[in-house]
């Protein structure tokens, strides 16, 4: 491999070419951000704002943005937002909705901010039906405040304040907030995705386009977890983000929908059709 | 001589990049591979080898935003040593 030679990859090829893909999404503003090397939240911000940008709904897009490190981008996004205190984005989604019911409500948050800091607001704001989308970024810890435990992070998994690994006993057992929130009558539409390979962050955009499609078609709820990489605040190197999890956290929180078109399908039943392992079928 | 063929080409936007090598293994026809110099942040960067089928998983892996693909209307062919 070393032997061929570095083709010149400064500028756009001098062959006859097409661009195919961008290198960030046109509401991003710029592609600059202070997140980590092999961080996973920039890879679902791409995705997130793809879809609005599909559904061709930046006019009318709000976002209430919680409290973590994927707060960075709410300066950079071109889309109206509204910064929520910690866990409170639903909330604020839900009168945002209401007043202005002809736009598209989202929240963005992380694990530390839904199911820790505000686990009773989404739980009754997608009770309640409200017509808004939360996209969860689950990274299974404190991201921003240094990598502590979270109410997702996964039995056995090593965080600044579970050093021998999360263990039941003592620290209680990770929520899986996705089948909390698709058995209520009001949700719609709830997915789980994953950023750990290429394949894992289309299917994520397709879920947050189906989920956005939920909200403007008037059904209800929507909910869209994306498992995303903190090599951080889990001290991993970089390079071992995707592998750890795939088979740290993706064993226990799996991926794939479950409600869509009304029927309901548990994380228990993800693993036992897969074998414990996802397969794509989104 | 023997030539390998690109269908596909990128542009890597290095100076933004970390160098967390996500987009090493994400690349079907692995040809990329972490550079020996640094950028200006200090980082480590991809170099792009003959073989790209402009597939776009590099750019898709990528959380700093490095990446664009391009498709050849013709693939372009590669001299390289046997
Ligand atoms: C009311 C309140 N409590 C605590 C904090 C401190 N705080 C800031 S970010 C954060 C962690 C957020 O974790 P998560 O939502 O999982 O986001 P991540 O950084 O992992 O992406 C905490 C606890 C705060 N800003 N406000
Ligand atoms: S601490 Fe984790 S979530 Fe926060 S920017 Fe770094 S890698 Fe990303
Ligand atoms: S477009 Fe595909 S083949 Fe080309 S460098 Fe990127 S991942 Fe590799
Ligand atoms: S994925 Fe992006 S930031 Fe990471 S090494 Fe590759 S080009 Fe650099
Ligand atoms: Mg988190």
């Amino acid at each position: 491999m070393s032997r061929l030679p570095v083709l010149d990859t400064d500028r756009p090829p001098q062959a006859s070419a097409v661009k195919i893909a961008r290198d960030k999404p046109d509401l991003l503003l710029t592609e600059r951000h202070d997140l980590c090397p092999g961080c996973g939240e920039p890879l679902a911000m791409r995705v997130l704002l793809e879809a609005i940008e599909e559904l061709d709904a930046s006019r009318m897009a709000i976002g209430v943005v919680g409290i973590g490190c994927y707060t960075a981008f709410s300066p950079t996004m071109d889309v109206d937002s509204i910064q929520a205190l910690h866990g409170r984005a639903p909330s604020v989604a839900t009168g945002a909705k209401r007043m202005r019911p002809e736009s598209l409500v989202f929240t963005l948050q992380g694990d530390g901010d839904m199911v820790n800091e505000g686990l009773q607001e989404v739980i009754h704001t997608a009770a309640r039906g409200e017509s808004v989308t939360c996209v969860l970024l689950n990274n299974g810890v404190f991201g921003e405040t240094g990598g502590h435990m979270t109410a997702t992070t996964v039995l056995g998994q090593r965080t600044k304040n579970s050093l021998d690994g999360r263990d039941a006993a003592y620290h209680g057992h990770p929520i899986l907030i996705g089948d909390l929130l698709a058995q209520l009558g009001g949700t719609a539409y709830a997915a789980r995705g994953a950023v750990d390979d290429a394949a894992g962050v289309a299917r994520a955009k397709r879920m947050l386009r189906r989920a956005f499609q939920t909200q403007l078609r008037g059904e209800g709820f929507s909910f869209v977890e994306i498992l995303t990489m903190c090599p951080t605040g889990w001290f991993i190197p970089t390079p071992d983000g995707p592998g750890y999890l795939d088979e740290v956290m993706g064993t226990v929180h799996v991926t794939g929908e479950l409600k869509a078109g009304g029927k309901l399908t548990t994380t228990a039943e993800l693993i036992a059709r897969r074998g414990g392992r996802e397969a794509p079928t989104a | 001589m023997r030539a390998i063929e690109s269908r596909g080409t990128v542009t890597i936007a290095k100076q933004l990049c970390k160098g967390c090598e996500l987009c090493i293994p994400a690349c079907p026809p692995r040809v990329l591979e972490m550079s020996e110099a640094h950028n200006e942040q200090g980082f480590p960067y991809p170099e792009l080898r003959p073989g790209c089928t402009g597939c776009g998983a590099c750019l898709l892996v990528c959380p700093d935003f490095c990446f664009e693909v391009f498709l050849y209307r013709e693939p372009v062919a590669h001299e390289v040593a046997p």
